[in-house]
């Protein structure tokens, strides 16, 4: 179990969330002018990122708000949350 | 009485040093890659093969399954898989000539709702189809087979039925690892114990060898089979996959009297459990949510299947849990593996497996090995291979794949 800082509702429990995968993947501009490929790409190609990973949550079971955690994928520990559309966080140890 | 353990001698496999260059060099050291090296040296008579293993062999989620083998999938594609891989896994005690326990007790695929039992029957129709073993049991056919499970009505999923697979079954695990490392080993195989895969070798667009924690080492051709690690090789050779890993947990209870003869698999409820040779129940839980590399989960995962299992099987209620892990597991968007040429020539993938991935071993190791001998699919994992993103021609196992993703 997880404890999750929800922006809105504060310190939950992961049970209370649900998963959304890679944060920071914007809707095609244009789908119609995507080749088979790259609609492709959107449609089931996600970063599966060993460490630091942007990634989407949803307070299900309190505000119903999504929003983004950078999350470790290896240790499962949150190093940052921010609200949805706000940029990435810089991290301590990030490439400058 | 519980089956005894056969006998093995202490040393099954020599440890060679890496050589400086080889044919195929096979990275990772699970079932999958061990199947895929003997295949190479059995069926092609390609023998110049290391298999390059980053801990101990068949320490990854070859040491972590739930060892269920079945072959009752719906669609024509998966069902020529693993139909072939489970009429593998009936000869190849035999040409192995290893007893690793393959006991074929039958599968219960349990159905609680009235859209499960529609799926289930449609199931069952399809698999007999394809000439796969499948018949469709009522409750009261349920406890004929599987005596201890509730078959009542007071509880909140009551079963309304199941299909049955009797062709199905278990075996131990790391025992048919050991089987097709010595048997590979015997064929010319060089397999290589920490050794950890650093880096990926190309000249323009092939593949030409590897980086490792022992050194480079050349390859004419180089085969990933690292499931949950499948992303990050193949971001070390400069191509993407459509997989996402996450944790999947299984635990036993402590040794138990013979209960439970067969294997029975929920997906409404979730629940899969056998009872092994030595009288643990084997269970797994689903996979947690999020992506992970962690190689555990959360124990709320863990408290959820047992609330289920509890429920289907009140003689548990007592039984105590001995110890859970977790394996990574590298789960794609159809819930079907990927067995295909990648976008680097010579460099060859096998992942995708998802939560499924040990009744797949031998049928993994067939096909992988006849596309790296012949840089062409076998008519088996043709449609297993990476072009079907972007054509749409998936095939979704969701509904047979039986492990929540």
């Amino acid at each position: 179990m997880i404890l999750i800082s929800c922006p809105n509702c504060g310190s939950r429990d992961e049970t209370e969330f649900h998963y959304g995968g890679q944060a920071h993947v914007p809707y095609p501009e244009d789908p119609n002018t995507l080749s088979d490929e790259e609609w492709g790409r959107y449609l089931f190609y996600r970063e599966n990122t060993k460490g630091i990973f942007a990634e989407r949550w949803v307070h299900s079971s309190g505000c119903r708000k999504w929003f983004n955690v950078l999350r470790d994928t290896v240790t499962y520990r949150i190093a940052a949350v921010y609200r949805t559309g706000e940029p990435r966080p810089t991290l301590d140890g990030d490439p400058q | 009485m519980a089956d005894l353990l056969p006998e093995h001698p202490d040393f099954l496999w020599r440890n060679p040093e890496p050589k400086s260059s080889y044919d195929v060099v096979i990275i990772g050291g699970g079932g999958h890659g061990l199947a895929t090296a003997y295949y190479l040296a059995k069926n092609h008579g390609i023998t110049n093969v290391a298999v390059l293993e980053r801990g101990w062999l068949a320490g990854g989620n070859m040491a972590r399954n739930t060892t269920i083998i079945r072959s009752n999938y719906l669609w024509d594609e998966s069902a020529a898989i693993y139909e072939h891989s489970l009429k593998q896994w009936e000869v190849l005690p035999e040409e192995l000539d290893y007893d690793f326990l393959f006991s074929q007790r039958g599968v219960l695929n349990l159905a609680h709702t009235l859209q499960d039992v529609r799926d289930s029957v449609r199931r069952c129709e399809a698999n007999r189809l394809n000439g796969v073993d499948a018949e469709w049991l009522d409750p009261d056919q349920v406890k004929e087979v599987c005596p201890i499970i509730n078959t009542g009505d007071n509880i909140r999923y009551p079963v309304m039925g199941a299909t049955y697979q009797p062709r199905a079954g278990i075996a131990k695990h790391d025992h048919v690892a050991w089987a097709f490392a010595r048997k590979a080993d015997e064929l010319g195989v060089d397999l290589i114990q920490d050794c950890e895969v650093t880096g990926i070798v190309k000249d323009g667009n092939r593949v030409t060898g590897v980086r490792t924690s022992r050194g480079t080492i050349a390859a004419g051709k180089v085969a990933l089979c690292a499931a949950g690690h499948s992303s990050v090789l193949a971001e070390m050779a400069g191509f993407d996959l459509p997989i996402q890993s996450h944790p999947l947990q299984a635990l036993v209870s402590e040794l138990h009297q013979p209960v439970h003869p067969t294997v029975v698999m929920s997906n409404h409820v979730h629940v899969y459990v056998s009872q092994a040779h030595k009288g643990e129940l084997v269970m797994g839980a689903g996979v947690d949510s999020y992506n992970g590399y962690g190689q555990r989960g959360g124990f709320h995962v863990i408290e959820e299947q047992m609330a289920a299992a509890v429920e289907l099987f009140p003689i548990f209620a007592r039984a105590h849990l001995l110890r859970t892990w977790g394996g990574i597991v590298d789960v794609t968007p159809d819930a079907s593996p990927v067995v295909s040429k990648t976008p680097i020539d010579q460099l060859y993938v096998n992942c995708g497996w998802g939560t499924g991935g040990f009744k797949g071993t031998p049928g993994a190791g067939w096909t992988m090995a006849h596309t790296i001998a012949h840089d062409e699919p076998h008519e088996y994992n043709a449609p297993f291979a990476l072009e079907r993103f972007s054509t749409g021609a998936l095939i979704d196992e969701h509904g047979a794949a039986a492990v929540a993703h």
